[in-house]
């Protein structure tokens, strides 16, 4: 009983830890990931940063589909990312300006 | 005997007279005589594309070197060509030092080289970068041109801009406008060979292989006898022949790309490392005209 009570208190705190991070960690940012984002409707609260991460093998961009380019990264190679801080309430439109097929909204509230 | 002598006959007549042929794809009468000998005349040009310098993902760590090993292939021709087109995507990441080590190996060749950008080329800075090194004196709106050489009509177009969220590739109104006026007036038998980075015709929508107002450039070409139309982008070779339209999209000299459909995405496609020289080339195409050009893909094995 001793030894299974030692081992299931750590277990439960990693589980504690992992699940916290991953918590954290899923709400402000998007994964580039087989020529989509995931998520493809990301919604936040204003003033929230968000981070997008390539794992592609080819290069994408984060293009705001807006006539102003509200947010704009350069070409995110490999393991690159982009962060974008969004302070206003609205509806963001982006795609990908290497491959438009690829879309992606952020919805701030 | 009588057909023999009536064979013989006739070749006499041809061989002081006029005979019909077809030449680009136009019936026309020519003087055997001084027909023959222009079309003796001819020349050749070849085809790069896809050169993606600064790509370093597994399938080709090293795109500089068989980018070489292509110029390589091509200074050992038999037949040294006029010049050289590289079809877009020049570089990866559209980056100064890219750009940069492209141009130092590309000038080695030493030809007269025309280039059109592809989607890698104008990240970030609209293509100002690609044009300050590649541009073509004659070029007009967004980049596009034309010249004639030794009886061929070239053009260049550019159709990796205005990209918009779920819509493919475009060659616009201003470019579709300037390329009706660029074909005015020009004889319907001189060859038409046609340059764009993404295919002209509609190969796989759904990976953005597709350029979607291509129609009304194809209603200008209508008249010409032989048009054709010289792609890059999906890094392997794809004909097509609709009536006097060939259509043909190259080889890459980075790293190859799937078959439309046959895998997730059109991403890099892995290949074995003593594979890779099978699935790269280049393009050595053949002209004498007004015959339609001959293409012929080479791989760098």
């Amino acid at each position: 009983m001793n030894t299974i009570h030692r081992r299931a208190l750590p277990l439960a705190a990693m589980m504690l830890v992992f699940g916290f991070a991953a918590y954290a960690a899923e709400p402000d940012s998007v994964t580039i990931s087989n020529f989509a984002f995931s998520p493809a409707i990301l919604s936040v609260s204003s003033g929230t940063k968000v981070t997008w991460t390539n794992k592609d093998e080819e290069p994408h961009t984060v293009t705001s589909a807006d006539a102003g380019k509200t947010f704009k990264s350069d070409a995110l190679d490999t393991d690159d990312s982009f962060s974008f801080t969004f302070d206003k309430p609205g509806v963001y439109k982006y795609f990908c300006s290497i491959h438009p097929h690829m879309t992606g909204t952020i919805v701030v509230k | 005997m009588s057909t023999r002598r009536g064979f013989l006959k006739c070749m006499g007549w041809a061989g002081t007279g006029i005979a019909w042929t077809v030449m680009g794809g136009i019936p026309r009468a020519v003087n055997l005589g001084g027909d023959a000998e222009a079309a003796a005349s001819g020349f050749s040009f070849v085809q790069i594309s896809d050169s993606h310098i600064g790509f370093k993902g597994e399938v080709n760590p090293d795109p500089r070197g068989t980018l070489q090993v292509a110029l390589d292939k091509i200074a050992a021709l038999p037949n040294k060509p006029a010049m050289m087109i590289h079809t877009g995507d020049v570089t990866h990441l559209s980056k100064a030092e890219e750009f940069d080590t492209a141009q130092r190996i590309i000038q080695g060749a030493k030809l007269d080289t025309h280039f059109i950008p592809g989607e890698h080329d104008v990240i970030g800075d609209d293509g100002k970068q690609f044009f300050d090194r590649f541009g073509d004196k004659g070029r007009t709106g967004m980049g596009w041109y034309s010249w004639d050489q030794e009886g061929v009509h070239f053009v260049a177009l550019v159709n990796v801009y205005g990209f918009a969220p779920a819509t493919g590739a475009t060659l616009g109104k201003d470019q579709l406008e300037w390329l009706e006026g660029d074909l005015k007036g020009k004889s319907a038998s001189t060859p038409i060979v046609i340059l764009a980075h993404i295919p002209l015709w509609s190969i796989y929508p759904q990976w953005g292989w597709v350029t979607s107002d291509a129609d009304q450039a194809f209603a200008y070409l209508k008249p010409f006898g032989s048009v054709t139309v010289l792609n890059g982008h999906i890094h392997q070779v794809v004909q097509k022949v609709e009536g006097k339209v060939t259509f043909q999209t190259a080889m890459s000299t980075a790293f190859p790309q799937p078959k439309a459909g046959e895998a997730p995405n059109p991403g890099p496609m892995k290949v074995p490392a003593d594979q890779l020289k099978s699935v790269l080339g280049i393009r050595d195409i053949e002209v004498v005209p007004p015959a339609s050009p001959k293409l012929s893909d080479q791989t760098l094995a």
